[in-house]
């Protein structure tokens, strides 16, 4: 009796173990954010940079803190000032078994920045860059002037096949016809909306993808992504929303993964207008711009609490932010430290700027972009009316906050203030946002395209252009940390924190979380 | 009849012009696609380059007018962030919707009808008073909430049944469907079940409401004077009687079950046309919102020319003609 209770207890676990051992290859993910297109140089967005990282390879790869690491190319380095060399991994071949070679990488240059209907295209990191063949596994790109940032562009689009890209739409992408690249998965099908089904590449030349098959779910909503977890319909899943966190650390069965990421969130002021239109006096009659004054500026840094809002607005899931990336990034300055939350001198300040009494100001944001976008600019408001600093909220849609942000006044200026957006360096390191964010407008140029406040400096401006013509990475590390400081200690912005992400799966495994806020299969491993 | 259906299928048209116009200069206002579509990262150059490529620097009425010559000829438009036909993604996802709201439809109708109709035939005992109660409920919480909570009940605590997405299709004269598969139908049962609450709730009141005025009525007195069986009486004699205005209701909020069931596949991640268009308006892809509108506009003129026809099918008394002033 007891060797059959045996034999049964023994056929059970066997029974219950048995589904798991089988499908411990199979890895289902419920993501939040579905591709757009399986083509790789269709649109230059987060999740289509994720997934085609996965069945491509690009030449650079950047690692999970965005550092360069060798990819299709296995060494790079300026032969002179505009020319650049690349030498290509030898024995690659694409899923096909097609070999790998210069001219799979010179069509890529061809096809990347000329896809038809392209929403956001990778023209971009190509434009002013000329490929040449030196033999089957060395290739060189020429610029006209010096550019340093040429192996973070190399990083930023996949290297497709020759073979199957020549005449390829992004529709044969996306049925997978042209899909064929040499990266860790291979494409198997794609039902938009529905799933996405990859599987592994058993040849590929790095490290060996740990899933056999891996079965993507877009799950849009937060709420119903946890609960796909929690029921066990995905092992894994992205974008975990910050209230639901504490609640799933608590819970036995599952893992959280969390890692800063290189999105800053920030403050931009209105400093081109001598009348802003937001910012009213004390009774709501029209004042001089008060955000130009510097000490106006710092006034609010102080009075804002930046641990207060991590701790309560973002439940612990932020790290206050100095400058415009998190530390470790390439061209972050040693020397700045987040501002210390100060009302009195906040008050004083706005005392020595003449407006003892302070103004009236309105805070603008989105409500569906960051994490905790508009409860952050609620909470700013009620820091800054307490130092008299009378302020409004008004928060609304991307779809409708971003062209307004942009371009929504006269002349297609800004249309606002004081306005809260993110951004995310997606070179990884500190050129990106001081050139977009920090250098003067100049559209001839392609300068300041999201200096919403127009804010102009020209210690700041030189610095930046000296660094993105300087090749040398230690002195161009120099001038970056630099040209951040000059700009931050002016208050051209005022960082309020870096985005912390969080990724859950089911115990025993675990997600090597990036700062890109990519999800890849390729990340997810066991603990 | 057919100068009736000539003149509406007119006055069809006239709507559907009116709506393209409406809808295509409404959707203009709001905001501009490339902040949605752009990588931040792009200069100036790169944005205007996109802009141009997308017609979106050209005016509001030139860019109506490209849309309406080629709407004509069939073609809506493409989608700004899939670079494919509108009307082909809105037709792909059709198929899920259609099933999830005829399913729902299906909920309501086998189960909320005889809960209708006994609750008007014994209004006084306790089981319609529970059924009564019931619908208040179904009718005042919100779809999402509910279906929140049967992911936590039904697939969460209890494990029976999945929590998200549509199961195993099978090919159906052409069109995927799932509930041919037994994975499919147990992806099926909560979202149908979560669309169909209000509905039933709807149908139970209208199901009740008309049984409790057919039923005072002499000819259901007769039939049970000629000694036929209540079985006989309710499902013959007042049935087809109270059909009439739970057929009007039920056809106007199929409509509306296909048109917006956005919040269930949102909820369900349901790969439907709801999920699409949502994602379509917080991204502002113009094509497909104008084109999803559009088809919306059609169905519901279709489907009330139907309900006018059906009318007249179960109701002799009404004739389809205009009503004149």
């Amino acid at each position: 009796m007891r060797v059959f209770r045996h034999f049964v207890s023994g056929v059970v676990a066997t029974a219950l173990l048995l589904p798991v051992a089988l499908s411990a290859q199979e890895l289902r993910v419920g993501l939040a954010l579905e591709p757009t297109s399986i083509d790789p140089h269709y649109h230059n967005l987060t999740p289509n940079n994720a997934l085609a990282r996965e069945i491509f390879d690009r030449l650079v790869m950047p690692d999970e803190n965005q550092q360069l690491k060798p990819g299709l190319a296995v060494s790079w380095r300026p032969v002179k000032k505009t020319i650049w060399e690349f030498k290509l991994r030898k024995g690659v071949k694409f899923h096909d078994g097609t070999p790998f070679t210069a001219d799979d990488v010179i069509f890529t240059f061809e096809r990347a920045p000329n896809v038809a209907q392209s929403p956001s295209s990778f023209g971009t990191y190509l434009k002013g860059k000329k490929i040449e063949k030196v033999d089957d596994y060395t290739v060189r790109i020429i610029t006209e002037k010096p550019y340093p940032l040429m192996p973070n562009d190399m990083s930023t689009f996949s290297i497709i096949s020759k073979k199957h890209g020549q005449g390829a739409t992004t529709a044969d992408y996306n049925s997978g016809k042209a899909a064929i690249g040499t990266g860790a998965y291979k494409f198997v099908e794609w039902v938009p909306g529905d799933r996405l089904i990859l599987e592994r590449n058993d040849n590929y030349w790095g490290k060996k993808p740990q899933w056999s098959k891996v079965v993507i779910k877009p799950i849009k909503s937060g709420p119903a992504r946890v609960a796909a977890l929690l029921a066990g319909d995905v092992e894994f899943i992205d974008n975990v929303p910050t209230t639901d966190i504490t609640q799933l650390e608590m819970n036995p069965k599952l893992n959280l993964s969390q890692g800063v990421s290189n999105r800053v969130i920030y403050l931009h002021m209105d400093q081109f207008r001598d009348d802003s239109p937001y910012v009213k006096a004390k009774d709501g009659g029209p004042v001089k711009n008060a955000l130009k004054d510097v000490r106006v500026r710092r006034a609010i840094s102080k009075a804002i609490n930046r641990e207060a809002i991590v701790e309560r607005v973002m439940e612990g899931v932020a790290i206050p932010a100095g400058q415009l990336l998190p530390a470790g990034f390439f061209g972050v300055s040693a020397n700045l430290k987040p501002e210390k939350h100060d009302p009195q001198s906040a008050k004083q300040l706005l005392a020595d700027a003449g407006l003892p009494d302070g103004f009236q100001l309105t805070i603008h944001g989105p409500n569906d972009r960051y994490i905790n976008d508009a409860k952050i600019a609620e909470a700013i408001a009620q820091m800054l009316t307490r130092i008299g600093i009378k302020t409004a909220v008004e928060t609304m849609p991307k779809s409708v906050y971003f062209k307004r942000a942009s371009r929504g006044g006269p002349n297609k200026s800004p249309e606002f203030s004081f306005i809260l957006v993110g951004w995310g360096a997606g070179s990884g390191e500190a050129s990106s946002p001081l050139k977009s964010l920090l250098h003067t407008y100049d559209k001839s140029r392609g300068f300041g395209a999201s200096n919403r406040g127009r804010y102009s400096n020209p210690e700041v401006d030189q610095l930046v252009e000296q660094a993105l013509a300087t090749v040398d990475d230690a002195k161009r590390q120099k001038l970056l940390a630099k040209a951040t400081e000059v700009a931050v200690n002016d208050l051209g912005i005022i960082p309020l924190h870096y985005q912390v992400n969080t990724w859950a799966s089911r115990k025993g495994l675990k997600y090597l979380a990036r700062t890109d806020e990519q999800t890849l299969y390729t990340g997810i491993v066991s603990e | 009849m057919s100068v009736f259906i000539i003149r509406r299928l007119l006055q069809s048209i006239v709507v559907v012009a009116v709506m393209s116009l409406l809808v295509f200069f409404a959707v203009n206002v709001v905001g501009d696609p490339v902040d949605m579509l752009i990588n931040p990262e792009a200069d100036q150059a790169e944005i205007e380059k996109t802009m141009r490529a997308f017609g979106l620097d050209r005016p509001v009425h030139e860019q109506y007018w490209f849309f309406l010559s080629n709407a004509v000829k069939g073609d809506l438009g493409k989608s700004f962030i899939f670079g494919e036909p509108a009307l082909k993604l809105i037709v792909e996802r059709m198929p899920a919707t259609l099933e999830l709201a005829f399913a729902a439809l299906l909920l309501a109708v086998v189960i909320a009808l005889p809960l209708g109709i006994y609750a008007g035939l014994k209004p006084d005992s306790k089981f319609s008073k529970t059924i009564m109660a019931g619908s208040i409920l179904g009718f005042s919480l919100p779809t999402f909430w509910v279906g929140l909570m049967m992911i936590m009940v039904f697939a969460v605590m209890l494990g029976w049944l999945p929590s998200t997405g549509r199961g195993e299709t099978t090919s159906l004269l052409g069109i995927q469907v799932s509930f041919l598969t037994w994975d499919g139908l147990r992806h099926l049962v909560l979202p149908a079940l979560n669309l169909s609450l209000f509905k039933m709730s709807l149908t139970i009141r209208v199901a009740r409401a008309a049984t409790r005025e057919v039923v005072h009525q002499d000819y259901i007195k007769f039939a049970h004077a000629k000694g036929l069986s209540s079985r006989r009486v309710i499902l013959v004699h007042l049935l087809k009687n109270i059909m009439i205005p739970v057929v009007t209701v039920l056809g106007l909020e199929l409509g509306g079950l296909i048109a917006f069931s956005v919040v269930t596949e949102t909820v369900f991640a349901w790969p439907g046309m709801g999920k699409l268009v949502i994602e379509a308006i917080q991204n502002l892809d113009r094509p497909i919102i104008v084109a999803y509108l559009m088809i919306t506009v059609l169905m519901f003129v279709t489907i009330n020319l139907l309900v006018d026809v059906l009318y007249s099918v179960l109701d002799p008394r009404v004739r389809l003609q205009d009503v004149k002033a």
